[in-house]
């Protein structure tokens, strides 16, 4: 036989074989997108991204729970009483200091992902704790008016989604409020 | 859709290859009337659907086709994404918000206190809402005949675009001595010429057009055609994106295999084989 | 292994620590890099490759669909269709999967009939071959879980006419199909269990892949000529001769396979399987998925429920016999003038059973070419069906012993250096 395996290693290193083995891996490797695309979220999941809200029917003290991303989302008419203390809370009492100002975008109006910072769970919307915004009744991590961590084991405040006041009324959660919004609101 | 066509074209080849053919198809009178074939713009491994023919044919769904048929996997959102009619996001929008959806309140109920349906306006996230809440509200809004969902349609007929658009326009006065049952109509691409639905598309300028952006008329014809279009995306709305992606893949295989033939030649030159 | 005077010899101290350890890379090195293939073999030995990478594919892809799918009469259907509609490439990866069925079989076939038309099943190679009916069974099996799943109409009467053969058993058949089912017909439980069933036997496939491959490095590679393989003067090392030859012809294959997904993706299908299962409506022309049509055709040519089902099943087992049933000295049929033109027709029998098996079920006439044959449907299959269980049965041995095979040559090598040269082929003694 003419060709002993020196012979082939040789050869092997020929332009033409190194093409077609770059084309039939660059051929491969392209084609692995598909399968790994595939598991991110698909069209119908991602037109789900955006909630539109409806404030005006909820009366001063309100909670409602509403579902955004498959997370459930706290929509809370605060009263004038509830907006104070919230405001006036000295920052260095806050295990994470935020200011209200910087959580809210009319201070009427709280919104907040209701998923406690802790492990998890759903902080208990009829019992408000010691500080007047929620117990997690799992560990017992306590928020206040602006939904900030003030006693117990969770480490952060409740999570600000991003969202849009897209009339007076109507909040668009999941949407980035527009630039102009924003300035309008605190400026 | 041509692929369809291709195929009854390639039986009957062979069929002739071996020398037969199934007489039955030939002789039957009652024998559905096979579809008419047209030219569309989206035949071939290059074609494309036509936007403002797939806009005009949304149109007619809506106005005509969507007050019995459902259309359940299509969304609205679907409406404005590439390779379909591309409406724009705000026209989309638009449209879905002039519909109302079933939803359900804070507390999960469907119903208000006089039991009325509690609704919303639609969103680009929603389903086109189906005509009927259930199969036997369907039936007895129509005759006791189903309209079928024609999400799919297109793809669950033998040749479905061609057979969509004959029998639109396919419904004429029964021939003489042909006995058309009582609440049925008369058409030749319909299984036994005897169907439920009342012509649907019965009049030119049944549907109004825009008069600008270079709409033709509405004649039954025409309006057949779009809704046809329209049906035929509904029914598969990543054909684009999948002629495109195949035009793409099939060369990279045709230049791998000129490779690797060379290489196979190279390689075996020297062995006698 | 055949003629195999070369073994792995490990280069650097971790691979000679490794080898000793778990010998994988000598594995991969002596029985597929180095492994001697006869340096004659042609394209149709090229399938046994595509085949690999088939199932590959197909179990690839259909792990990737499984993720998406629903298996549950209420929402399959539109499971589907959401993967076509929404899921990130979901219809690329789904035309893939069921396209792949398709090619999967068409290679199938034609390694089958590359088998029977070189005689690789005879010794020493019978294992082997019959390894092989056991994949074709059980892909047979596969296929037919994998079309019941988009629960279309041509899925759920698909299955209920494929379950429906198990009734045939004397006795025990009503139980064995309410076994099958979980429920008094084709519904929901059954739709599971086929889901269930639909992803485990591909794996089954794998393994038992893995010993046709274990059953061929033994006797080692058939070839065109059908002898044996002499020494090494008539083989190459698999890598890299066979990889870069069975790599083109996969490029080849790929492209009519790309041709279907992107540009025919329905044309192997059948319209009806996009219309939901109802449970109330059989389609007016149901048939199988092509690559059953012959035997379809086998089972209708039988007016009784059990006959018609036991030859539908035999005229695969039968292939089970062929080793032992063709009683040629001979292998390929290129030395075996008779046996060339009795393949042939073979073919075309089951091509006509195929033609046949597409047909509605009625018994009219056929047409040739404008003029009405005197033969009915029926009977032309029963004509079919009766020949081909004779070609296995009794012309395969009765030809064995009576034709005068062609002289063979002595060895590969010298066959084909006398190709070359166009020289007289040296010719083995007797």
């Amino acid at each position: 036989m003419a060709h002993s395996i020196d012979n082939a290693n040789v050869t092997r290193r020929d332009f033409i074989y190194v093409a077609s083995a770059t084309a039939a891996g660059v051929g491969l490797a392209a084609s692995l997108w598909p399968f790994i695309d595939q598991m991110n979220p698909a069209a119908d999941t991602l037109a789900l991204k955006e909630v539109e809200f409806d404030l005006s029917p909820l009366v001063e003290g309100q909670i409602v729970t509403i579902e955004w991303q498959k997370k459930p989302v706290f929509i809370r008419r605060r009263t004038a009483a509830e907006i104070k203390a919230a405001e006036d809370v000295p920052l260095d009492q806050l295990r994470d200091p935020q200011a209200d100002k910087d959580r809210v975008q009319k201070p009427e109006w709280l919104i907040l992902v209701a998923v406690c910072t802790h492990l998890g769970c759903v902080p208990d919307k009829n019992n408000k704790g010691e500080f007047g915004g929620w117990l997690c009744a799992c560990h017992g991590s306590q928020y206040d008016t602006s939904g900030r961590i003030r006693k117990g084991p969770a480490p952060k405040n409740l999570a600000v989604p991003p969202y849009l006041y897209l009339t007076d009324t109507k909040v668009l959660i999941g949407a980035e409020p527009k630039p102009a919004a924003v300035v309008a609101e605190h400026g | 859709m041509g692929a369809a066509m291709t195929k009854l074209n390639l039986l009957v080849a062979l069929a002739l290859v071996f020398g037969f053919a199934d007489k039955t198809l030939a002789e039957d009178a009652h024998a559905v009337k096979p579809p008419k074939q047209m030219k569309w713009s989206w035949d071939g491994p290059f074609g494309q659907f036509d936007r403002q023919q797939l806009q005009r044919g949304y149109q007619v769904y809506k106005e005509v086709c969507a007050s019995c048929h459902s259309m359940h996997l299509v969304s609205f959102r679907n409406l404005s994404q590439p390779g379909g009619p591309e409406f724009s996001e705000a026209q989309m929008k638009a449209i879905a918000a002039g519909v109302q959806i079933n939803t359900l309140d804070d507390k999960g109920e469907a119903f208000d206190d006089k039991g009325v349906a509690l609704q919303r306006p639609g969103t680009a996230a929603d389903r086109f809402p189906s005509p009927f809440s259930n199969e036997l509200a369907a039936r007895a809004a129509n005759n006791n005949a189903y309209p079928p969902d024609l999400s799919v349609i297109t793809k669950a007929r033998p040749d479905g675009s061609n057979y969509v658009y004959s029998l639109l326009t396919g419904y004429s006065d029964p021939p003489a001595k042909f006995e058309l049952l009582p609440g049925l109509y008369y058409n030749a691409h319909f299984p036994n010429h005897q169907i439920a639905m009342p012509q649907p598309l019965a009049t030119d300028d049944q549907v109004t057009y825009a008069p600008n952006a270079g709409n033709p008329a509405a004649t039954i014809d025409q309006m057949a055609k779009d809704v046809t279009a329209f049906l035929t995306w509904a029914g598969e709305p990543k054909m684009e994106e999948r002629k495109q992606m195949g035009v793409k893949v099939i060369i990279f295989l045709v230049l791998l295999a000129a490779l690797l033939y060379t290489a196979y030649r190279q390689l075996w030159k020297d062995v006698d084989h | 292994m055949a003629h195999g005077n070369y073994s792995y010899k490990p280069t650097n101290a971790f691979m000679k620590w490794l080898d000793s350890r778990l010998p994988i890379v000598r594995l991969v090195d002596e029985s597929v890099l180095k492994f001697p293939t006869p340096k004659n073999l042609n394209m149709w030995f090229t399938f046994g490759g595509i085949l690999t990478f088939m199932l590959a594919v197909q179990i690839v892809s259909g792990i990737v669909l499984a993720m998406h799918y629903v298996p549950h009469e209420t929402q399959a259907f539109d499971s589907v269709e959401r993967i076509m509609r929404d899921v990130n490439y979901g219809w690329l990866l789904r035309y893939m999967h069921s396209n792949g069925a398709s090619m999967f079989f068409i290679a199938v076939y034609l390694h089958i009939f590359r088998g029977l038309y070189y005689g690789s099943f005879k010794a020493p190679r019978e294992v082997l071959w019959l390894l092989g009916i056991v994949i074709y069974l059980l892909m047979m099996a596969t296929g037919f879980l994998g079309y019941t799943l988009p629960w279309g109409q041509m899925s759920f009467w698909g299955a209920t006419v494929i379950t429906n053969f198990f009734s045939a058993i004397p006795l025990v058949g009503e139980s064995i199909t309410q076994w099958l089912w979980g429920s008094f017909a084709v519904d929901n439980t059954t739709l599971q269990r086929f889901f269930s069933l639909h992803y485990l036997l591909p794996f089954v496939i794998a393994g038992v892949v893995v010993l046709h491959i274990w059953a061929l490095h033994v006797p080692g590679n058939n070839n065109p000529l059908g002898i044996d393989v002499k020494g090494p003067q008539d083989t190459v090392p698999f890598h890299p001769y066979y990889t870069t030859k069975d790599g083109f012809w996969i490029a080849l294959f790929l492209i009519v396979f790309a041709y279907f997904i992107f540009f025919n993706p329905n044309f192997l299908g059948h319209a009806d399987n996009y219309v939901p299962a109802n449970r109330l409506v059989t389609p007016a022309h149901i048939v199988p998925e092509w690559y059953y049509l012959p035997l379809y055709a086998i089972l209708r040519s039988v007016p009784d429920k059990l006959i018609g089902v036991i030859l539908m099943i035999s005229a695969i087992l039968i292939w089970a016999l062929l080793p032992w049933l063709d009683t040629s000295r001979v292998r390929s049929n290129n030395f075996r003038p008779i046996m060339k033109q009795l393949f042939w027709i073979l073919i075309v029998v089951i091509f006509l059973l195929g033609y046949l098996g597409a047909q509605t079920a009625d018994d009219s006439n056929l047409v040739f070419f404008g003029a009405e044959l005197p033969i009915g449907k029926l009977l032309l299959s029963q004509l079919l069906t009766f020949y081909y269980f004779a070609h296995f049965l009794v012309i395969t041995p009765i030809v064995g012993l009576w034709e005068t095979p062609n002289p063979v040559p002595e060895s590969i090598s010298k066959a084909v250096l006398a190709k070359k040269n166009g020289g007289a082929v040296p010719v083995a003694a007797e």
